[in-house]
């Protein structure tokens, strides 16, 4: 790089405008709080205006924390590629690469309309059915959005046992898949692909390149989840100001037992992302719903959704699938029962 | 020239499609456009992620939807 295209693309102004953009957000950030204080102040303290406070203070606070991490994590994503995670995966041995995959689930890049070419190139490449299955448990499950909404409803320390647990749970789901032995249950012709070895994937990637790839995962991203985030936090704030207390008490209680295997059977077929479930959760988790439940819920929701199922129909046979179900809702369901223990 | 577009119909790779399309139209470049939804086929071109954009049987992109000025440079470059 000759000395003035690096002064042009220090100067560029897609690296600029983060720095530029980052007081600021900081400043509306820690302020809002204070800022929806006075707007609500005078106004007479009914569940209206509550419910009303929740949601003009929620929605900007949820949409800013969204906004900056999705940008970091794109950024971050810059630097593990499919292909290079497939690398990393290649013939690894069950549990360290149960363990390996569940982790660069969480960072590698992966839209579930890519599952089937996905499984294939990490099956092909000698990646081992089990591990396979850690990753693609992982990516769904524990994602940026989840984290961030988890965060900002039930604090850091909910965000980072959601983040355990569900690492916990790929993990141990694709050791026990790995260790069944179910690979006459993958379509034949998976294992007979012959492709091409290519060089995509590999290209140089610039820093302007990688800056380039956060404004596009803000793009997409919060331009795809920003509307179940309002509509999740307005019904969270209609719930907040207007259901009586102890009113799921009852329903998804601790002293329940079966509500847990019921939300995670309900969860299954549910495909709301975690956008709009989360802020529902919180509220419903005020009215006496228990933590275990809840978490099983939306675990159920994120990480076992139908769409995926389909599309990994196309090349799983039916015991598999059933398994696959099995073993990460059972995981799913431990996971819900313990929590409801604990606390 | 025959452009292919690798992808089951995600949204993705019909925006990836729309802006070939585009770039096509614009430059008033002569190329057939054929769309791979078989599974088999995109494997072929060894992706793991779609949409995968295919210029006269090289793959030039998989898992984004490239600017159109690099569309318009790859198609040019094969042009060449």
């Amino acid at each position: 790089m000759t000395t003035t295209s690096l002064r042009r693309s220090l100067f560029d102004k897609q690296i600029l405008i983060p720095f530029v953009l980052l007081p600021v957000w900081i400043v509306i950030y820690f302020n809002l709080e204070q800022w929806v204080n006075f707007l609500v102040m005078g106004y007479p303290q009914t569940q209206l205006t509550e419910a009303v406070k929740f949601f003009i203070y929620e929605v900007p606070k949820v949409l800013l924390l969204l906004t900056l991490i999705v940008f970091g994590v794109g950024i971050i994503r810059t630097y593990f590629s499919p292909e290079r995670t497939r690398r990393l995966l290649e013939k690894r041995s069950l549990l360290t690469g149960n363990i390996m995959a569940s982790s660069l689930g969480i960072v590698t890049p992966f839209c579930s309309c890519s599952a089937v070419p996905l499984f294939i190139g990490f099956v092909e490449a000698g990646v081992p059915l089990g591990v396979t299955f850690s990753f693609l448990i992982a990516t769904p499950m524990i994602n940026e959005v989840a984290v961030v909404l988890l965060f900002t409803f039930f604090g850091w320390q909910t965000a980072i046992l959601y983040v355990a647990t569900g690492l916990t749970i790929s993990i141990v789901s694709g050791y026990i898949i790995g260790k069944l032995k179910l690979e006459r249950f993958v379509e034949k012709w998976v294992y007979d692909i012959k492709t091409v070895k290519s060089s995509a994937g590999d290209d140089k990637v610039t820093f302007t390149d990688r800056i380039e790839s956060g404004y596009t995962a803000v793009k997409e991203i919060v331009y795809k989840v920003w509307i179940y985030i309002v509509v999740g936090i307005g019904v969270g704030a209609w719930i907040h100001g207007y259901v009586p207390e102890n009113f799921m008490a009852g329903i998804m209680g601790r002293s329940a037992w079966w509500s847990v295997p019921l939300s995670v059977l309900i969860g299954i077929p549910m495909y709301s992302n975690a956008a709009g479930i989360i802020p529902v959760m919180q509220a419903l988790l005020e009215k006496g719903a228990s933590l275990g439940t809840a978490l099983s819920f939306m675990m159920a929701v994120i990480g076992l959704s139908l769409p995926e199922i389909i599309i990994l129909k196309k090349i799983l046979k039916m015991p598999l699938i059933l398994t696959f179900i099995g073993v990460v809702g059972c995981g799913i369901i431990i996971v819900g029962y313990l929590f409801n223990i604990i606390f | 020239m025959t452009i292919k577009i690798l992808g089951v119909g995600c949204p993705k790779c019909r925006r990836l499609e729309e802006k070939v399309k585009a770039v096509i139209d614009m430059h008033s470049i002569e190329a057939s456009i054929e769309k791979v939804t078989d599974v088999k086929d995109m494997l072929k071109y060894n992706i793991m992620m779609t949409p995968g954009l295919v210029i006269n049987e090289k793959l030039k992109s998989n898992g984004n939807i490239p600017k159109d000025e690099q569309i318009l440079q790859w198609i040019r470059e094969e042009i060449n």
